[in-house]
């Protein structure tokens, strides 16, 4: 193949500004898909995916494209995650790509992402094709929108294609600038393989398939590669490219091309993303740049709200993990919760998206405990522990000093709710950073948090303040020392410890009494008066009381029929499976999850 | 021993709290129903002795005095009828009626349980009666000359405006009354009825920890007059414990009759059809299958446990043995004799008690 003819991309933007739609128009109208053949979206090929409007895994797809010069040139589409938890793979992503379409939406203009992703694609030497979207919208002002991109991110986008990927209106001009204004790829067919793997899924008849971008030289059916950060090495079964609806197998890629191997890889940890394939018998002499192991961020205890779904949830958890690399677990007991497991993940939106995967895939019925970061904590002995979970946080006699990881925050928001928001990162231990004018209206705040801080509900309270005009990026920054201090809840005079956090000395206080209230909200009278208590090192700083019940009767029992009384009965014990009972009490799945959400 | 329980699924007035099973009064329908139950009587002919009869309702009290003798001749022609059955009618409080109660009790019946629900004009209009308190009065007044020694009023706990005066006015006219049984309920509120969607009177009802203190002083209230509280809702001086509703604690068969009515007969559980047309015209009643094998362990302990006299501690897994001296602690129930029984308190809470033992 020419590789003179073939454009690798992706496609760059904030989240619902269209990116799936304008993949969807690009497939159509390289006729790759037929028309009826073609499920809306076909690229988010997740339910889950499509139902947020967001990519979590990335994707790839190999077009056919008969240009305005007369010639036929290949595309990949390589499709990018659209959330900053999966910053990394996005940019291996663009590590596969020569360009990038930044889609920008004609109302609403440059966003958090828009800048993060940019920053990204432009780091990678991308050549970035800005294209403005929804044109059909009443509120459309493209003219702006071109200005917006020019002046806050300079690149030149006068020129660029307006479009609505919806009506498909103006999509050659894009497939035009894919060809005209992106660079073919380089690369020496003729030197050691070397390829990039972007993604890899597991496949259960074929093993892991690795996606990869070939740099240099060639790989064919029968070669023996060797991951280089991983050390393994596998016998090629198949390799070539991936059209919208299977792979198909050509039996050799050269450099320049985006396809896929196999080789009967049983694990997908063999396969990290960002790891370089190269021949056994004849290796590159560097793996390419840019290979980091990705560690989970954020840790929280999944169990099955029925102590009987244990080995489900187990099993559940594998079947992810298979396609999942960066999730992790390990079995844990509570005493309040039973066996369950610590998971671990990239970040927020990771979380939510394996909890419900696990809930909708799996049909689990979960308790999730608060979400933690990874805590360092230096002992008085001098040794250093990283604590992801409360439960094991060290007593304070024993305690040095504390550190907890600080990220680096990008807050896009309207003018007007500036003050909100300063407020709000003020109020979760933020440092003002800097601020910036976009344009009059538009204002990006940067602060300096602790990832404590927005790991619980940071987003929503964000979206809340600003009529969910606000957007929002972060990037992990490193440790710094804090004032932690570990919070345990009692209920009937003993310690949940599901429901133990670890906390900001200063904040110990408010975010006790919150936890007690919502737990009092949610746990509902039972024959016993159940008092809750917060505590912090023995000492009781919140305390509530859910009095006892005083009324459950069914009186009615006319003419015999004791129906009702059975189904009350039936329903009760159903109900029981889905409590908790600690010690004399019984604490509903509702009560774990409320403390969750604590912004109101 | 069987009960037969007739179910008269019709009425002057839906009350609008009330969510059983009942149809306007229309007297074409009513003769080919009672028709009908004296054909379900010959076609079912319970060969277990009879000592119980109950029409429940709907209201009974809409038949004629001459279509209950009827359905009673049919019993006795039927049926093999005890000694000194206990034959109870639902009776509404309208009107004057001496001729009707002297016509019922000489056609055989000899408890009453009268819809009285309140001695207060105010709670009665509330809850849609369309009696007042004074009819109450003299319903049960005349029942008595008319040679009735087993009367039962009902009463309506937990009502709008309900104050604890102005239940304890009723409660004391109760008390002077020359009744022997009271059937005392929390008022509920049940989806679909006219009350659910009252959001002024739903606005005035009272919270539970009310309605207790109101379910409570009605205990205490009635054992000064010497009414023993014998189950959830039921107090009865000594001797006049329903012997028909107490076949429905104690997991003894009874056979419903009537469009809707339930029985627990034959070694099934089941409920006839709530169509009036089809209960008319069929052979035997269209029934539905409720419990193919009923009274088990669970169901019977459940249903004791409603009751007074309670269960034997034995007959509780050990696992709810283990529980029972937190309960009783907790003033829910007494463990004395090897007797598990349910106090007042307990009975409020009787659903989660029972749950907890049961579970």
């Amino acid at each position: 193949m020419d590789s003179q003819k073939i454009r690798n991309f992706c496609i760059i933007a904030h989240i619902d500004h269209g990116k799936s739609t304008l993949a969807d128009r690009i497939l159509e109208k390289t006729e790759t898909v037929a028309q009826r053949d073609m499920e809306q979206q076909i690229i988010d090929n997740m339910d889950l995916e499509r139902e947020r409007g967001i990519t979590i895994k990335a994707r790839a797809v190999r077009l056919n494209y008969r240009a305005q010069d007369g010639e036929l040139y290949t595309f990949n589409l390589i499709d990018t995650p659209g959330h900053v938890d999966f910053n990394y793979e996005v940019s291996r992503s663009l590590a596969a790509c020569e360009g990038a379409i930044l889609v920008v939406d004609a109302s609403q203009g440059i966003e958090a992402q828009t800048l993060a992703n940019t920053y990204l694609a432009i780091e990678h030497d991308l050549e970035v094709v800005p294209v403005v979207n929804k044109i059909d919208l009443p509120s459309a002002d493209p003219e702006r929108v071109c200005e917006e991109v020019e002046n806050v991110i300079g690149i030149p986008a006068l020129d660029a294609p307006r479009i609505s990927a919806k009506m498909g209106t103006n999509i050659e001009q894009v497939l035009e600038k894919i060809v005209t204004d992106m660079p073919a790829p380089q690369g020496d067919p003729d030197a050691p393989l070397q390829a990039l793997i972007f993604d890899s899924y597991y496949d259960p008849y074929k093993g892991v398939i690795i996606y990869v971008r070939v740099k240099d030289g060639s790989v064919k059916v029968g070669d023996t590669i060797h991951l280089m950060a991983t050390g393994s090495e596998f016998v090629v079964t198949e390799t070539g490219y991936m059209s919208p609806s299977n792979l198909i197998n050509t039996g050799t890629l050269t450099a320049g091309e985006v396809g896929y191997i196999a080789a009967s890889i049983k694990s997908i940890g063999d396969t990290q993303v960002g790891d370089t394939v190269t021949l056994a018998d004849r290796p590159c002499e560097e793996p390419l740049p840019g290979y980091r192991k990705v560690n989970p961020m954020v840790f929280s205890g999944i169990y099955p709200a029925d102590g009987a779904k244990y080995g489900d949830l187990r099993d559940a958890l594998e079947k992810l993990q298979l396609n999942d690399a960066a999730l992790t677990f390990e079995p844990e007991t509570s005493i309040a919760l039973g066996f369950g497991f610590r998971c671990g993940f990239l970040g927020l939106l990771h979380m939510e998206i394996i909890q419900e995967r696990l809930e909708r895939e799996y049909n689990l019925d979960l308790i999730t405990t608060a979400p933690s970061v990874i805590y360092k904590v230096t002992l008085t002995d001098g040794t250093v522990q990283y604590i992801d979970n409360p439960t094991n946080y060290p007593d304070p006699s024993v305690l040095a000093s504390a550190e907890e990881p600080m990220v680096k925050a990008d807050i896009l928001v309207p003018s007007e709710f500036v003050g909100n928001i300063m407020d709000l990162c003020q109020d979760r231990r933020g440092t003002f950073k800097d601020m910036q004018y976009l344009d009059d209206t538009r204002v990006t705040l940067k602060y300096e948090l602790p990832l404590n801080e927005i790991v619980y509900d940071f987003f929503d309270a964000l979206k809340s303040r600003t009529r969910g005009y606000a957007s929002f990026d972060y990037e992990l920054l490193g440790y710094a020392p804090s004032k932690l201090v570990k919070l345990d809840i009692l209920l009937n005079g003993d310690i949940v410890d599901a429901l133990s956090f670890i906390v900001h000395a200063d904040k110990a206080y408010s975010r006790a009494r919150k936890i007690a209230e919502k737990l009092k909200d949610n746990i509902p009278r039972q024959l016993f008066e159940v008092p809750i208590q917060a505590a912090v090192g023995g000492k009781i700083i919140a305390r509530e009381t859910v009095k006892a019940m005083r009324k459950d009767v069914l009186a009615k029992c006319y003419g015999g029929d004791i129906t009702r009384k059975k189904k009350l009965l039936e329903k009760q014990k159903e109900g029981k499976k889905r409590m908790r009972q600690l010690g004399t009490v019984e604490v509903p799945q509702e009560a774990f999850m409320s403390v969750l959400k604590l912004d109101e | 021993m069987t009960g037969l329980y007739f179910h008269i699924p019709f009425c002057a007035k839906k009350c609008p709290y009330c969510d059983f099973f009942s149809v306007s009064y229309h007297k074409e329908t009513v003769s080919q129903y009672v028709g009908a139950i004296i054909r379900n009587l010959s076609a079912y002919a319970p060969e277990e002795m009879v000592d119980t009869i109950y029409f429940g309702g709907g209201t009974p009290s809409l038949l004629s005095a001459a279509q209950i003798g009827e359905i009673l001749n049919a019993c006795a022609k039927y049926a093999h009828l005890s000694d000194s059955p206990e034959i109870t009618l639902e009776f509404n409080p309208t009107g004057e009626r001496t001729q009707y109660l002297h016509d019922l009790r000489t056609a055989g019946i000899n408890r009453l349980s009268i819809g009285t629900q309140s001695f207060s004009d105010a709670q009665l209009s509330l809850l849609g009666r369309t009696h007042r308190a004074a009819d109450g009065i003299r319903t049960v007044m005349t029942a008595k000359e008319q040679g009735f020694d087993n009367l039962s009023c009902d009463l309506m706990l937990a009502c709008p405006h309900q104050s604890e005066a102005v239940l304890a006015e009723t409660l004391d006219i109760l008390g002077k009354l020359p009744i022997t049984h009271v059937s005392a309920y929390l008022l509920q509120v049940e989806e679909g009825t006219p009350l659910s969607g009252s959001s002024e009177l739903l606005s005035h009802l009272p919270d539970d920890d009310t309605s207790v203190d109101r379910y409570l002083q009605t205990v205490r209230t009635l054992a000064e007059f010497g009414f023993q509280q014998y189950e959830v809702s039921s107090f009865a001086k000594a001797g006049f414990e329903s012997r028909h509703n107490t076949k429905y604690w104690t997991c003894e068969p009874y056979l419903g009759i009537g469009a809707g009515a339930h029985s627990c007969y034959g070694g099934t559980r089941f409920q006839a059809k709530r169509d009036i047309a089809a209960f008319c015209t069929a052979p035997i009643q269209p029934t539905e299958l409720i419990d193919p094998s009923p009274c088990g362990t669970e169901e019977r302990l459940m249903l004791a446990l409603r009751m007074k006299r309670g269960v034997p501690v034995d007959a509780l897994t050990l696992q709810a043995q283990k529980k029972l001296p937190l309960l009783e602690k907790g003033g829910y129930l007494r463990a004395e004799n090897g007797c598990v029984s349910l106090t007042p308190e307990g009975f409020a809470v009787s659903n989660a008690v029972i749950a907890a033992l049961l579970g």
